[in-house]
């Protein structure tokens, strides 16, 4: 791989070990891709998650001098003002939170602790070159943006950041942003969770890049992010396309780039019912909480539930997770009000993948994302997923239909 | 002398282990750091440790940060693979390997998954391009 002058001298020390080392892995992710060069970015998302790994990267970074060249926007750990103050963290767990929140500042990244920058504070221009990790932002930029980003990890989003480039090849080059896959959608996309289930038809779908057709013709922020988070959870998508809709897909034709489609996937009202079977915990259940906001819910959402909750009791607990910016605007608006009253709690810059939860150990949840259900299994949270509305439901009489 | 096959570089570095061969995709946080046992329930390699091995599988799966952190906690405690051989590298895993410094590489001859199996002693050389089935 080629590299300029600049590029050389970062790769040699003149800038620090730091970037030294956060150029040497990005060469070395170049050389294995066959990359030709490496190209500046301008924006970029880390997927920060607080764990020991991310932690022992970001503060051996930090220690060997690197600094952030772009500063990125960050992924959510958890609430630490909120969740030590109940102590509903060890001290240990405080304290990991603490040295991952020091050494991302150190560093200079945006401490914005949100997993859908995409939608409100690191918003990328079409054809904008970028590095984004966390695995519902890959998809959002390239897709309905049409700014470029490799699907790149916490670890090698951060060395861009600090170098300022990111090695040419996969999804910043125009011949590999063509869809391959034909995806048929025969089901009835009546409200954003289908796309939650859309997005985990992975294993049917298949490797590649999808290309929707029989969508809506308008689909808001939240279907969209259901859709890019769960392709990702059910497989490995950095980008796809909506014919008729995102920037690169104005027709079928030009989605494939003039080629035919590789395969051809039909997906039905059936096929949405057998993956809710196959991913959720029996219903017919009494449930011991219910979690909203993976990935962080917007304010739409936010108001949504104060709206079906206002004046009445929850009878169980619930937890909408956020951005800090809606959690603002809820406050000002009233909402949080509404939702505290009624016993909800919004909570900013936290992941249901932290260890906040452990007093959900063993207990039952209702969530409308399968995300939000998937990972934190190894935390013995287990869910219940249904629609938005049935969630409210199950949380205002304790249980699950 | 054994057998030689030719291959592609990702993350540099030899290195000499008993071969252990998934047909399914890999992710590292359904691995016991503890043991290096594949505990993801139905996986083809469920049960098995791949501690000190040369992991031969098809590529990775799962969020970007999953990966990282699955084979950092195996990599401390000393059960990571040795090495990798994988068909599909994405970025994230590569980047996993590289950082953890995991000799890594892909573009086998195909040759070699005629002739492989579970046991063998493997040399995997990623600095020069090749692997040996000793």
């Amino acid at each position: 791989m080629y590299l300029t002058q600049e590029q050389q001298d970062m790769l040699n020390g003149k800038y620090g070990k730091g970037t030294a080392y956060a150029m040497k892995i990005q060469a070395a992710i170049g050389e294995s891709f066959g990359a030709e060069r490496m190209v500046p970015i301008t924006r970029a998302h880390v997927a920060l998650s607080n764990q020991e790994a991310d932690l022992w990267f970001a503060e051996k970074l930090l220690s060997e001098g690197a600094r952030c060249r772009v500063a990125p926007t960050v992924n959510p750990g958890f609430c630490l003002s909120y969740f030590k103050n109940r102590h509903m963290v060890s001290e240990e767990e405080a304290s990991l939170m603490q040295r991952t929140h020091n050494a991302y500042k150190g560093l200079g990244a945006v401490l914005t602790y949100n997993c859908t920058p995409y939608v409100a504070t690191n918003i990328p221009n079409f054809g904008e070159i970028t590095a984004y990790s966390e695995s519902s932002a890959t998809p959002y930029v390239n897709s309905v943006w049409g700014a470029r980003s490799n699907r790149e990890g916490a670890n090698s989003a951060l060395c861009a950041a600090i170098t300022g480039y990111v090695p040419e090849y996969g999804l910043l080059l125009d011949e590999n942003r063509r869809g391959n896959i034909l995806v048929e959608v025969k089901a009835d996309m009546k409200s954003d969770f289908q796309y939650h289930l859309l997005g985990y038809m992975g294993r049917k779908i298949g490797n590649g890049i999808p290309v929707f057709t029989g969508l809506p013709k308008h689909i808001g922020p939240e279907a969209l992010t259901n859709l890019g988070a769960q392709l990702n959870t059910s497989g490995a998508y950095g980008m796809y396309h909506i014919a008729g809709f995102t920037p690169e897909a104005p027709d079928v034709k030009t989605a494939f780039g003039g080629k035919e489609p590789e395969r051809i996937v039909e997906i039905t009202n059936e096929d949405l019912e057998a993956i809710l079977e196959e991913i959720s915990l029996e219903g017919n259940r009494e449930i011991d909480f219910a979690m909203f906001g993976c990935p962080h819910f917007t304010l739409k959402q936010a108001k949504h539930i104060a709206d079906k909750i206002e004046g009445k009791k929850l009878k169980k607990e619930m937890w909408i997770l956020t951005s800090y910016h809606v959690k603002e605007l809820a406050d000002r608006m009233g909402i949080t009000e509404v939702l505290e009253q009624a016993g909800a709690v919004i909570v900013p810059d936290t992941c249901p993948d932290q260890p906040c939860w452990s007093h959900l150990k063993g207990k039952v949840g209702v969530t409308e994302s399968p995300k939000c259900a998937y990972y934190p299994k190894r935390r013995g949270m287990d869910f219940v997923i249904r629609d938005l509305d049935t969630c409210i439901e199950a949380a205002l009489t304790g249980e699950v239909e | 002398m054994g057998k030689k096959y030719s291959c592609h570089k990702i993350s540099e570095g030899t290195a000499k282990g008993e071969a252990l061969v998934s047909a399914d995709e890999i992710m590292f946080y359904l691995i016991d750091p503890q043991t290096g046992v594949v505990i993801e329930p139905g996986h083809d390699i469920e049960g098995k440790s791949m501690a000190k091995k040369i992991l031969i599988f098809p590529g990775g799966k799962g969020s970007s940060v999953v990966q990282a952190d699955g084979l950092y906690q195996l990599n401390i405690r000393e059960n990571a693979p040795k090495g990798m051989i994988i068909q599909y590298p994405e970025t994230v895993l590569v980047s996993s390997a590289i950082i953890m410094e995991i000799p890594m590489v892909d573009k086998v001859d195909p040759q070699f998954y005629e002739d492989v199996k579970d046991g063998d002693t493997i040399c995997i050389d990623a600095d020069n391009g090749f692997i040996e089935i000793l």
